[in-house]
């Protein structure tokens, strides 16, 4: 029952929800905000990759470029137009802000393309697959990893060796610590919105890539993703991000493989009882945050 | 070189500065002294752009600080170590030293002000690729220091430096503020610890209750014997 293929779905779907993940705590980390309107960032790229292949078709790799840039820059929109403005005010401010931007962009999808699903262009690569020691692997899975891991490692660079990514992680420890170190505010948390519009970019592609197609509500489904994935990582550490998107992917599949035709449906309901289960014995997650560990002497 | 005028701040509901009026020269080590809720710290929180003041004046430099963000405060040369250190705990020593010196872009520079810092602590020079979390609380308050120092600060604000330490880092801290002030860094310095911080200060200013009781010379508050009027008096 484990096998190769097993394996190599598992990581796959793995990957996605490690870069979800992320996407979501890297603003969280900073503003504590859960933003609600991540998921429409991915809808986003699949309306620009639909809109783009109808208006002029260009190499694949060109438009999911552009696709990816137009999360980027929702994200910062979103943040410098909504965000900011109620930033001061209170968390909960924010946090309906994040439900407000999310209706709007869901309502604005469905009013000026389609309430129905538009086909979104993929490269042929996407349903080509290769043989290695006589397992068909599909090449989908295998960008999927090697984008994540390039993504993964890039990312850990940019947040371990640049001032900008050390300032990052300084602002999600204690954030006006990092103000009185002369960091503008503004600039840090730009800079966690455009990095979470990457994420949310780059998975969009591949999650749009499953059906070739793209509705107004694509994004409630990785929204839940990645808040589950954090939760079950712990949602004050970035590596915690990663760990809960691995598990989250590694449980859903060996779900999908260890329960019978019939309860099949009810997948989901069976994944949430395993969340319950871990936070009943780690109610911080897997691994514990920054910020939380202060030592005093 | 800063000066305070007449400044009202609130902290929460409370009025915890009911016009205050300081002024720090330029190579001076001032400490304000007073009990817990004096306003000493609400003070500090003001100048470093915090807390936005009611009414008053700050300037710096002939330059007003009213309005400024903490983090244009800090590019005008005040650097402020908070009470409770506030190191970040889950970087390293050497990426708080680096992030203590955000406003300075000068790579060999930076290298020159390490090997400064590491003359002043040479603790920190065993632990830098260790977690700020995992240090003691004396390294704690030294790396708080240092990453300060790192911006060139042309004002210095301590707010309790030796809180919480035991007697013999107490005496190390108390020696490094002596040092930095020797060198000419000037400093306005918040203590409890009222002796030690006599010794060792330029001019006194005693709050209580938000507004300045008394000030003076360290001779000056200790002849008075306004002191001991404050803290063992009780409060009016």
């Amino acid at each position: 029952m484990l096998s190769v293929e097993f394996l190599l779905n598992a990581i796959t779907l793995g990957s996605l929800c490690a870069l979800l993940a992320l996407g979501l705590v890297i603003v969280y980390g900073i503003l504590k905000l859960v933003n609600f309107a991540y998921g429409e960032l991915i809808m986003i790229t699949g309306y620009t990759l639909y809109l783009l292949n109808s208006a002029a078709p260009l190499p694949w790799l060109v438009m999911a470029l552009i696709g990816v840039l137009v999360a980027m820059f929702t994200s910062y929109s979103t943040e410098l137009v909504a965000f900011r403005p109620v930033r001061t005010k209170s968390l909960t401010a924010m946090l309906i802000t994040s439900f407000a931007v999310s209706t709007l962009l869901q309502n604005a999808a469905l009013l000026l393309i389609s309430p129905r699903a538009r086909a979104v262009p993929l490269p042929k690569l996407f349903s080509a697959s290769v043989t290695i020691l006589g397992i068909a692997i599909p090449w989908r899975n295998i960008l999927t990893i090697l984008t994540s891991l390039i993504l993964l490692v890039g990312l850990t660079l940019l947040l371990k060796k640049t001032i900008l990514g050390i300032a990052l992680r300084a602002a999600a420890d204690n954030f006006q610590m990092t103000r009185l170190m002369g960091v503008p505010a503004n600039m840090v948390i730009s800079a966690a919105f455009v990095l979470s519009g990457l994420m949310a970019g780059i998975v969009g592609l591949f999650w749009v890539g499953r059906t070739a197609s793209v509705t107004p509500t694509i994004g409630g489904a990785p929204l839940l993703i990645a808040f589950v994935a954090t939760v079950i990582g712990g949602m004050n550490s970035l590596v915690g991000a990663v760990v809960g998107g691995y598990i989250y992917g590694v449980i859903f599949s060996f779900l999908g493989v260890m329960l019978p035709q019939s309860l099949l449906d009810y997948r989901e309901a069976f994944m949430f009882l395993v969340v319950i289960l871990i936070l009943l014995f780690r109610p911080e997650g897997l691994i514990r945050g920054a910020g939380t560990g202060e030592r005093v002497g | 070189m800063l000066r305070v005028e007449n400044l009202q701040a609130s902290y929460g509901a409370i009025l915890a500065l009911k016009g205050i009026s300081i002024e720090v020269n330029e190579g001076e080590l001032v400490a304000l002294i007073g009990v817990n809720g004096a306003g000493k710290t609400t003070l500090l929180s003001t100048i470093a752009g915090i807390l936005r003041p009611i009414s008053g004046k700050i300037s710096f430099r002939g330059e007003s600080l009213i309005g400024k963000s903490p983090e244009d405060i800090v590019r005008k040369g005040i650097s402020l170590v908070p009470e409770g250190r506030d190191i970040f705990s889950s970087l390293t020593v050497e990426e708080n030293l680096r992030m203590g010196a955000f406003v300075r872009r000068d790579r060999l520079e930076y290298q020159r002000d390490l090997e400064k810092i590491f003359a002043l602590f040479p603790i920190l020079k065993q632990r830098l690729n260790q977690l700020g979390g995992t240090l003691s609380g004396g390294e704690q308050q030294q790396l708080a220091i240092a990453r300060a120092l790192m911006s060139h600060p042309s004002l210095l604000m301590l707010d309790e430096p030796s809180l919480g330490l035991a007697p013999a880092l107490v005496d190390q801290i108390f020696e490094l503020i002596t040092t930095l002030h020797q060198q000419g860094t000037t400093i306005l310095l918040v203590e409890q610890n009222v002796d030690r911080t006599l010794e060792i200060a330029d001019r006194v200013y005693l709050l209580q209750t938000g507004k300045v009781k008394f000030s003076g010379t360290a001779a000056e508050v200790r002849h008075q014997g306004e002191v001991e009027k404050v803290y063992l008096g009780g409060i009016e």
